[in-house]
């Protein structure tokens, strides 16, 4: 019997031992030049959130094969090492641990939910390890706490959907109704509050006829729409993303909702192409910023379509937003580590080197350029426009598109969204840019 | 009903004609889980968790012996979780959030038991996953109060006044967990031989014998739930203080499964197989999720499904039968 005992531990000892031989090999490298940069990705893979997580990793694939073949960054080659957000929150913050102490990575790209960017990037202050925050959308990130570590490399909540508000305010300014379908979790409740907050400010007095939020994953909206048909609003809201808003576009058409009323869907791109022609013209789009296939005046137009053209060719379909949010992060990354390279003449830099490198840092999207500003959060411009076809796609790309600079529809670095949007002026519309037709 | 017991996987009663060295293979198993925690460090937060988890799958062990499964047992881990993140700025001290969160969770599992041993079978179970789910909508619902589904961070906390950095804080949650398994561990084993432990059986074979015996057989059930609810509690506590984030995720019915699929896995013949079950559980996972990020729920299933079909009685059971065979 003891035999049999000590076998046991002897098995557990050995998977012990070479795990911390790992782990030697994986920390020994991280003040000279590494033999390879290992970065850690956490995104989607399983769950209804992996319309998200799988394109967004298939573009990683496609831009890190693309630096490699270019000589990889600093002259080391780059590795990832993906995590699946779907089992949730317990287990991703374990595999945060495991990338950092296990596998070594040098920098880490957190998440697509914000409740897992909510518990890893407290996790990047406590191991001092620079993670970029490459989709999540949640304002409590910067306005709750200071995050010496972590960067976000595009847009979030607010300018998300204080752009389509003044859009609609410009376009459409006489409304007087307003219902609202969100999706009952926290996205679609937060999402709501910022719009509240803008319109009241903005356009005091609009109605609000119903404010309805169907439990997260519904695949039956027929009870909301049915509602919404005798309301009659003259704009319904939804934050609604993925699937769920593929079903209720598609339920809501049939029944000639979107004739009566005007919807205004701050996440809608992502789901165009599923929709095709079924998406009805003339309804406020957004794309969680700027990247739309028909962007009027993208900065690099060969770097754009070449993305865009390796995409399709190898996945036959366009890339969607988590595919620009990860091109965005990984641009952020080369020019992250190009310029702590440079600041410590050649070397290599650590942990701190390199995430003093991204405060301040300005990069080059294929679409235009953000600066991430000194709170960790980055400006991305965002574009809206209303729901059209056109022959270069089967699906709807916007029209009459307004290009928001970041800076006028972001919440100031030390303010909290909900307040600073209580305190917007109607003369904020004189500010909106002319539409440019696309 | 007897003959579907008796073939159902993980609930083989242990036979008392062996006795096993238990407490030398407890001993054993908490020094390699050290050992392991101490060789490879970020295995000590799986390891943390492997062991809350167990700690929870003991009280589902308790009700499997009463021939009893519940489907909403994370409830009281929920509760035990967030009464970490709901008390942590006003109460930093982990020392009393602990039993704190287990009285809690033992307080919400009196409430439930008092109706909820009137049932058995598939009405318990159901009754407890609905129950889970009421707790779960509320958590999800109440945005203003629990923040949603982006759920809550917990704060800093203290251990006995003092705020250790990062790596201790990390292994003085270690070893709350693995004195907490072990005492848990100890307790559950003493009780399981008592008489009110011996009853759970009696509810399982036949109850008439119990209440012909004189005893009530529904104050045997409600003491083994309560008992069940305090280790939950107990367990989301743990859970909290390890993970540093509480999202209404942990009192889904998903969360339950997987307390029920730990404690298939590592067998109910003995207080060690919650702890076994758990461990295998949490390590399969993460290398799994390592090695193939896109299909480590296949692998997960894969091995349920091995451990159904060719050790109904769970890691425990295969560990007993070749232990046995050498003996």
């Amino acid at each position: 019997m003891p035999h049999a005992v000590s076998r046991r531990a002897a098995l557990l000892g050995a998977a012990a031992t070479s795990g911390s031989l790992l782990f030697a090999g994986g920390n020994a490298g991280a003040q000279q030049k590494p033999s390879e940069l290992r970065v850690g990705i956490t995104t989607f893979l399983s769950g209804p959130a992996s319309v998200f997580g799988v394109p967004a990793r298939q573009a990683a694939d496609l831009l890190f094969e693309e630096i490699n073949r270019a000589g990889g960054i600093g002259g080391i080659p780059v590795r990832p090492f993906y995590v699946d957000e779907g089992p949730g929150t317990d287990h991703l913050v374990g595999e945060y641990r495991r990338l950092v102490q296990n596998e070594g990575v040098h920098i880490i790209f957190a998440s697509i939910s914000s409740g897992s960017c909510l518990a890893c990037t407290p996790l990047s202050d406590e191991m001092r390890k620079t993670t970029l925050l490459w989709d999540c959308g949640t304002q409590r990130i910067f306005e709750e706490g200071k995050h010496p570590y972590a960067f976000r490399t595009q847009g979030y909540g607010t300018p998300e959907i204080l752009a389509p508000l003044l859009y609609l305010l410009k376009t459409k300014p006489d409304f007087r109704t307003l219902a609202v379908i969100n999706q009952d979790y926290a996205w679609g409740r937060d999402s709501w509050e910022l719009w509240k907050a803008g319109m009241d400010a903005l356009k005091p007095g609009v109605r609000v006829v119903a404010e309805l939020f169907p439990r997260f994953n519904s695949t039956d909206f027929s009870t909301e729409i049915t509602r919404m048909l005798a309301l009659r609003p003259d704009v319904i809201l939804s934050t609604s993303w993925g699937g769920e808003l593929v079903t209720l576009i598609r339920q809501a058409s049939e029944r000639r909702l979107l004739d009566r009323s005007t919807f205004v869907l701050p996440v809608a791109e992502a789901s165009l192409q599923q929709l095709g022609r079924a998406m009805p013209q003339g309804h406020v789009i957004g794309a969680r910023g700027d990247h739309w296939n028909n962007h009027p005046k993208p900065k690099d137009p060969a770097r754009f379509q070449r993305f865009v053209d390796s995409y399709r060719q190898r996945h036959n379909e366009y890339p969607i937003y988590p595919c620009h949010h990860m091109a965005q992060a990984i641009a952020a990354m080369q020019a992250g580590f190009a310029r702590a390279i440079e600041a410590k003449g050649g070397g290599w830099p650590n942990d701190q080197e390199l995430a003093n490198a991204f405060r301040g840092l300005t990069f080059d999207s294929p679409t235009s350029t953000i600066t991430l500003r000194e709170d960790g959060q980055g400006l991305e411009d965002q574009i809206v426009g209303l729901s059209s076809f056109t022959d270069r796609f089967p699906f709807a790309v916007p029209k009459d598109m307004v290009i928001f600079p970041a800076a006028m529809v972001s919440t100031p670095v030390g303010q909290k969204s909900v307040d600073w949007l209580k305190t917007l002026k109607p003369d904020m519309l004189a500010q909106v840019p002319a539409p440019i037709a696309g | 009903m007897s003959a579907s017991d008796r073939d159902a996987p993980g609930v083989a009663a242990p036979r008392p004609s062996m006795r096993l060295p238990e407490a030398g293979l407890a001993l054993a198993g908490a020094a390699a889980l050290v050992l392991a925690a101490w060789a490879v460090p970020w295995l000590k937060f799986v390891l943390t968790i492997a062991l809350a988890k167990g700690v929870a799958v003991l009280g589902i062990l308790l009700l499997l012996r009463a021939g009893q499964v519940s489907f909403g047992h994370s409830m009281f881990l929920a509760v035990g979780a967030y009464t970490v993140a709901f008390l942590a700025p006003a109460v930093p001290e982990a020392l009393l959030l602990l039993p704190l969160g287990a009285l809690l969770g033992g307080l919400l599992g009196l409430v439930i038991g008092l109706f909820i041993v009137r049932y058995r079978d598939i009405f318990f179970s159901m009754l407890n996953l609905a129950l889970s789910m009421v707790l779960y909508s509320l958590l999800e619902k109440l945005y203003d109060l629990t923040k949603g589904t982006d759920g809550i961070r917990v704060s800093a906390l203290t251990f006995a006044g003092a705020v250790p950095d990062r790596e201790t804080q990390e292994w003085v949650m270690f070893g709350l967990a693995l004195a907490l398994a072990l005492g848990f561990g100890l307790l559950v084993r003493a009780y399981l031989a008592s008489p009110m432990g011996r009853a759970l059986a009696g509810i399982k074979t036949r109850e008439t014998r119990l209440e012909f015996m004189g005893v009530s057989a529904r104050r045997v059930l409600l003491f083994a739930y309560v008992f069940s609810a305090v280790m939950g509690g107990a367990a989301g506590t743990l859970v909290a203080m390890t993970t540093r984030h509480v999202t209404p995720q942990l009192a889904y019915w998903t969360s339950s499964g997987e307390l029920v699929f730990i404690a298939i896995l590592g067998g109910a013949g003995s207080a060690l197989g919650p702890f076994l079950g758990a461990t295998a559980f949490e390590l399969v996972r993460v290398y799994a999720a390592a090695a193939v990020a896109d299909a480590w729920q296949m692998i997960l299933g894969g091995v349920l499904l091995l451990v159904i079909l060719f050790a109904p009685g769970g890691l425990w059971g295969m560990l007993t039968s070749r232990l046995r065979g050498r003996a």
